[in-house]
């Protein structure tokens, strides 16, 4: 097919994620942390709830609007997260960016965040893979 | 048409192993060599600081300038050429009106009323005017084809209302709304119209006198002239009372220790070194659009609609905001396609050399309104052709095998 370029963004993986994402709900007030945040450039919409146990991430769930990109990617986030602690989730948050910026990284630490690692090709896209995982650093750094 | 499109040497490229087709005129369009031309020719050969030198060169650059605003004027129909200001686009004239004209007019209790059809610049300068003076900031409502509700209309134009400020042509919807109607209820409540000409003055012959405008503004760029040069029209009862917004260089007349007297119009606004190479520029683009002539080009965009509006409706799943039927319909196209986020389908198009936009196209409270996050938008100009509607048309049609089908 002509559109094999699209093979290296849109994985089958992605996508399976994109149609049913892990952890996609709406924010309740039994939510302990919860942040809102905006894609200026597409008008994407972002909430990611959060509520610890002692140190460690014992649910994390997201809710809005947005391309297949982002909601896989807010999915294997997620996934990726819950049960860490604040620190080793901060970890994967950086080495994330690491990948999104097409820099050496920790592809173990990653696991199925690597799926993403295409995204370096397609510029315009980059903050579509990366919202979640800002919103996520946000909520913690807002947290501490 | 094939002519046209080879006065655009950008569009000559390949993009993505596929020849490009542009379709995001709305954003900004392509410039025709003729316009280039202008621009370095002024810089090769004319280029000097205008309104001050005793100099040849000088004379010439503040005369090609100054025939630039002659030219506006003809282009617009305004009845004078002191009623031309050169801004940097749209954004800057709207900002100009809120921030002067604006505060000095719109008071505590006052409204000012807007639609849900607003690109950003139409709606954040007077959301900062109304929480600056006190102000109640109002919106006309949308019929469900998109088109304005002028009943609401008439019901939001009220003794209070100071100023009402319309998109003449929607960066979205594709729709033209009725200027003069709208501008007969703000006069009849002795408030001014202020029309947004970003996606109108492009595309159809401007008449700032028939629609009745008391401020008309719109970009260079929009319509085969450079960035950062945009025209603010005022009726000149309207600029003579109204205050500069930046003071400084060319603006003056006469500064002493402690104050100064100011040029007349329309210099009076233009402080500073103006953007004589864009203005330049603007003035060659409205040379080429009237040599072909806005109610030719006007047509031939309709041809295209007629042409890729029933094609685009014709793939399942689409659906198209604004009007439905062709007559209605200007050359901007917003659509989304089931189960294919409007980014995702930019991306496809893209891949395939096809250049759209897919967003919410600064219109954040339309997209509520319509209850959409994203749309994919394609806008059309007289350089697009049916056989790149066709192509588009397949093209999406492929990439919806290749998201529905290409993953099981």
């Amino acid at each position: 097919m002509a559109l094999h370029n699209l093979d290296n963004l849109y994985r089958q993986a992605i996508m399976s994620y994109a149609q049913n994402p892990h952890h996609f709900h709406p924010v309740t007030a039994k939510d302990q942390y919860a942040v809102k945040k905006y894609n200026p450039t597409c008008g994407d919409v972002i909430e990611i709830a959060m509520t610890m146990n002692d140190q460690v991430i014992a649910d994390i769930h997201f809710d809005g609007d947005g391309c297949a990109i982002s909601k896989a990617s807010a999915s294997i986030m997620t996934d990726l997260v819950l049960n860490k602690t604040l620190s080793e989730a901060q970890n994967i948050i950086s080495e994330f960016s690491k990948m999104a910026i097409g820099d050496v990284h920790d592809q173990l630490l990653l696991g199925e965040a690597e799926l993403l690692a295409g995204v370096t090709k397609f510029p315009a896209r980059i903050k579509c893979a990366t919202l979640a995982w800002h919103t996520l650093d946000e909520l913690m750094v807002g947290k501490k | 048409m094939r002519e046209i499109k080879h006065d655009f040497p950008v569009l000559d490229q390949v993009v993505n192993q596929k020849p490009m087709i542009y379709l995001d005129s709305a954003a900004t369009s392509q410039k025709p060599q003729q316009v280039i031309d202008a621009i370095a020719n002024y810089y090769e050969q004319d280029n000097a600081n205008v309104h001050r030198g005793i100099y040849e060169l000088s004379q010439r650059a503040t005369q090609l300038y100054e025939a630039a605003r002659d030219k506006v004027q003809y282009f617009i129909h305004a009845h004078q050429r002191e009623e031309i200001l050169f801004t940097r686009g749209t954004t800057e004239s709207i900002n100009w009106i809120a921030s002067t004209y604006g505060v000095d007019n719109v008071h505590q209790g006052d409204e000012i009323v807007i639609s849900y059809m607003e690109h950003h610049s139409n709606i954040v300068p007077w959301q900062q005017l109304a929480k600056r003076v006190g102000a109640t900031l109002k919106y006309i409502g949308l019929n469900s084809d998109g088109t304005l509700d002028m009943a609401d209309a008439a019901v939001q134009i009220t003794d209070k209302t100071k100023i009402v400020s319309i998109a003449h042509a929607s960066n979205v919807l594709g729709v033209v709304n009725p200027i003069k109607a709208l501008a007969n209820l703000a006069h009849r409540k002795n408030a001014v119209i202020v029309v947004d000409g970003a996606q109108s003055t492009p595309h159809m012959a401007i008449d700032v006198q028939a629609l009745s405008a008391d401020f008309f503004a719109f970009s260079g760029h929009k319509m085969m002239g450079p960035m950062g040069i945009g025209v603010l029209y005022g009726k000149k009862s309207i600029l003579e009372n109204m205050k500069p917004v930046q003071f400084g260089g060319e603006m003056i007349e006469f500064v002493s220790l402690h104050d100064a007297t100011f040029q007349p119009l329309p210099w009076r606004f233009e402080a500073g070194t103006p953007n004589v190479a864009g203005a330049i520029g603007l003035g060659a683009a409205i040379d080429y659009l009237t040599k072909i002539g806005m109610s030719e080009i006007n047509q031939q965009e309709h041809d295209l609609v007629a042409y890729a509006l029933p094609r685009l409706k014709n793939i399942t799943g689409v659906t198209i905001y604004g009007p439905q039927s062709i007559s209605e319909h200007t050359a901007v196209i917003a659509f989304n396609v089931a189960g294919i986020h409007a980014h995702d389908m930019a991306t496809a198009l893209d891949q395939e050399g096809i250049e759209v936009r897919a967003g919410h196209h600064c219109a954040q409270p339309l997209m509520r309104y319509l209850d959409q996050t994203a749309t994919v938008r394609v806008s059309l100009y007289i350089y697009n052709t049916t056989a790149e509607i066709d192509r588009l048309v397949a093209t999406i049609k492929k990439i919806k095998d290749y998201f529905q089908n290409g993953f099981t």
